[in-house]
């Protein structure tokens, strides 16, 4: 996940002014969900939700499996109906107006290309049925033959061709009639990466020429990030939040969006004005309760071992692993000497204003200067993406610098990550941009480093 | 070894069960009718050695096929029973259709229970279901009593005895081969595609006849053979339920066999409707083979 994602984008109509109708007052939605929920049975897949979406937006929705993403555009589509609530396109409510009457096509999760018709037939339907002429519908399936790069495969039939050619039919199909509304779930999650950027680029040319108005779901969150213009993250048929890439990415509001989208340590610790953090070098003890990392806090779910699973353990696995954990997954608390003894970094170039966050015994706190000073008292959570945590063997000279070990290294070609482990057991991500060889690179497991970030780095979420 | 086991059975059984049976029949097709018994002549002698073989085989002739062209009887009893036999398809597509349709779009937990009830009657004896019948066409029966109670009609209405009778015969007897394929094209069917046609423009009835019947077309084909092919064939309904003017090449094939006890004629007359069975019946093969090959 990188910024580069967040490239300008020219959808607006004047070159200098941005594209967001959702923070113009005036402007009228294309799409208005209000207030819908779709219950099947006793299960609620959407829970009372109401948002806008506007014309020629890129509208994308991301969330786990099953949060409701193919709910809401089956709903869109017409083949759902909401079991309370409204649904309006255009301002026109779509209550009791059946799927082809509305000026949206859906590309379908499971592509549902008709298997008695060849692509070039498939991709033709939708246009036979608006009665164009056989030139017209000839012209315009070459084209969406080409723009898919399925020309080879024309007369084939669905099932003899691959998962991913079949998906560019399905969207093929979906494009070809050119509506008002498009509706792709999961369009392109079958095709190789390099098609995949390839495709995505086209559909936000499409977007760009034709302005048609996109809906698309994906799992892909680098995928959201490049083409949508706001980004909803769903969670069990709420959304969560809803802003354009950059907002969510740099600013997610809850920790459940910032753990959702890329790459991230949430620390969790008890933020306090940062004015009294210069003085007290030496964390209080009742401050200094051991909080373990909200990465770790699945833990807390973790399967605990029973009676004979313990006796299991004490018996036969001690000798070999050592004395068992308590609680497996949780990290374990610092000792006591370690208090004591590991150096307190206080920050040089101290900032004025701000919070320091405590958040474990015999760490300094955690200075950030992009939070509001009177959350000073409560509980908060620290985002930190692993790109703006570095590591260097040296103590940097940064806000906040914290030292711990090497213990695993996750090579991604262009860049790696390193996971630093503290010396209270917390696990810090880093992440350094390969510029060397892999034998040239200083940093190696075991290895003792300093990770340090800016105060800025961190979002800072209230719980 | 084993291998070869596996290849032999089913060549073993066309051998006992259809190429034996056939070239008894058509050996007896071109003997001649004789005072005896088994009632034709020539006999195969295996005693009269290479001599008697050569003997027998110059005895065979196709008189009997020549026969059948003098007779006017036999060509229009074939080409009744063939309209008979399309007719009763075309109307056994009609009502099986929308049973299998209806079945395929029935909730999960009730297609078994259906499915069963299509197969129900066969559990009782063929005779006596079409016995059945009789006993509801006739002038007395149950269904002119129940349309004179309603008021429906006054004078009974004559049904037995009639082609109407044998064309229902058929269709209720043959209704479960026609529900079944077609069932089983139904059922397979994703209805998201149903859901993509209408996302396309479709209505819901160019929906179905742009993607359902085109999708149930293998099932369609297969249930019209399973029931053309017999129904040409069928002798039991036109006797019982037909009258004196239903004219069909099995009524025909049994009276030359038993009241006119003809063997060699009523062989000649079951080679060629045989003959005029192995091309639907090949289509149907053939059918079956492309719906086998777009699956796969
Ligand atoms: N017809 C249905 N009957 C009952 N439950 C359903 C039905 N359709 C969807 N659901 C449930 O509603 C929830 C949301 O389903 P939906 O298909 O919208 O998920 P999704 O977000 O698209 O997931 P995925 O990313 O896996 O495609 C799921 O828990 C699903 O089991
Ligand atoms: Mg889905």
């Amino acid at each position: 996940m990188a910024e580069t994602a967040q490239k300008p984008k020219t959808k607006s109509t004047a070159p200098d002014q941005a594209f967001e109708p959702w923070e113009d007052p005036n402007a009228k939605p294309l799409i208005e969900f209000r207030g819908v929920t779709k219950r099947f049975g006793d299960f609620t897949a959407i829970d009372d939700l109401t948002q806008d979406i506007y014309e020629r937006e890129f509208f994308a929705l991301l969330g786990p499996s099953g949060c409701g993403k193919t709910t809401m555009m089956r709903m869109l589509a017409g083949f759902d109906m909401p079991t309370a609530g409204e649904i309006l396109i255009a301002g026109q409510d779509m209550a009791g107006i059946p799927p082809n009457k509305r000026p949206v096509n859906m590309m379908f999760q499971s592509y549902a290309l008709f298997p008695h018709l060849s692509i070039w037939d498939n991709i033709a339907f939708g246009l036979k049925r608006e009665g164009r002429g056989s030139d017209a519908i000839a012209e315009r399936v070459e084209e969406m033959l080409r723009l898919t790069r399925l020309e080879r495969f024309a007369r084939r039939k669905p099932h003899q061709i691959s998962g991913g050619q079949r998906q560019r039919v399905a969207l093929a199909r979906s494009l070809a009639k050119a509506p008002k509304l498009l509706l792709l779930d999961e369009p392109l999650g079958a095709l190789d990466k390099k098609l995949r950027q390839d495709t995505q680029f086209e559909l936000m040319d499409i977007q760009e020429k034709t302005g048609t108005t996109f809906v698309i779901v994906t799992h892909d969150q680098e995928e959201a990030m490049t083409v949508a213009s706001r980004v909803a993250v769903m969670d069990e048929g709420r959304i969560v939040q809803v802003a354009t890439p950059a907002v969510i990415y740099e600013a997610p509001a809850t920790t459940y969006v910032a753990d959702f989208i890329g790459d991230v340590t949430l620390i969790a610790g008890e933020a306090k004005a940062h004015e009294s953090v210069v003085e007290e070098v030496v964390p209080e003890p009742e401050v200094a309760a051991p909080e373990p990392l909200v990465a770790a806090a699945e833990g807390e779910r973790a399967p605990q071992p029973n009676a004979l699973g313990e006796w299991l353990h004490d018996r036969l696995l001690t000798r070999v692993l050592g004395p068992r954990k308590a609680a497996p997954k949780l990290l374990p608390a610092p000792e006591v000497a370690a208090v004591v003894e590991a150096p307190v970094a206080a920050p040089k170039a101290a900032p004025t204003e701000g919070l320091a966050i405590h958040w474990a015994a015999g760490q300094p706190p955690l200075v950030a200067a992009n939070a509001p000073p009177d959350w000073a008292g409560k509980r908060v959570t620290l985002a930190l993406r692993p790109e703006k945590v570095a590591i260097s063997k040296a103590r940097p000279e940064a806000a906040n610098a914290l030292q711990g070990k090497v213990i695993d290294i996750a090579y991604l070609g262009n860049i790696s990550t390193y996971h630093v482990e503290l010396a209270n057991g917390s696990m810090i991500k880093a992440q350094m941009a390969n510029t060397r060889r892999i034998s040239r690179r200083d940093i190696t497991w075991e290895d003792d480093v300093w990770v340090s970030f800016s105060d800025t780095a961190a979002a800072v979420l209230e719980e | 070894m084993r291998r070869w086991v596996l290849i032999a059975l089913p060549y073993a059984w066309l051998l006992a069960l259809f190429l034996a049976p056939f070239i008894i029949v058509l050996k007896i097709s071109l003997s001649d009718i004789a005072l005896a018994r088994p009632p034709y002549m020539p006999q195969l002698d295996f005693g009269a050695g290479l001599a008697g073989l050569r003997e027998f085989f110059a005895a065979l002739d196709f008189e009997n096929f020549w026969f059948l062209t003098t007779d006017d009887l036999y060509w229009k009893a074939y080409l009744s029973s063939l309209q008979i036999a399309v007719v009763s398809t075309f109307l056994t597509l009609l009502v099986g259709y929308p049973i299998a349709y209806g079945m395929a779009r029935s909730a999960q937990e009730w297609r078994p229970t259906l499915l069963m009830l299509v197969i129900l009657p066969f559990w009782t004896s063929f005779l006596i279901r079409v016995y059945a019948w009789m006993g509801i066409l006739s002038t007395e029966g149950l269904l002119n009593q129940f349309l004179i109670g309603l008021g429906l009609v006054s004078d009974p209405l004559t049904i037995l005895n009639t082609n109407t009778a044998v064309y229902i015969g058929i269709v209720y007897t043959y209704l479960p081969f026609m529900i079944l394929p077609i069932y089983a094209a139904l059922e397979k069917m994703d209805e998201s595609l149903l859901e993509a046609a209408e996302d396309l423009g479709c209505s819901k009835f160019s929906a179905f006849w742009l993607v359902t019947i085109p999708l149930s077309r293998n099932g369609i084909i297969a249930g019209c053979f399973l029931v053309f092919i017999p129904a040409i064939g069928e002798f039991v309904i036109p006797s019982l339920l037909g009258g004196s003017d239903t004219l069909m090449i099995g009524k025909v094939l049994w009276e030359e066999f038993f009241s006119n006890r003809d063997w060699p004629v009523a062989s000649a007359v079951a080679v060629v409707l045989l003959l005029i069975l192995i091309v639907p019946i090949v289509l149907f093969q053939r059918n079956e083979q492309k719906a086998r090959e777009a699956e796969g």
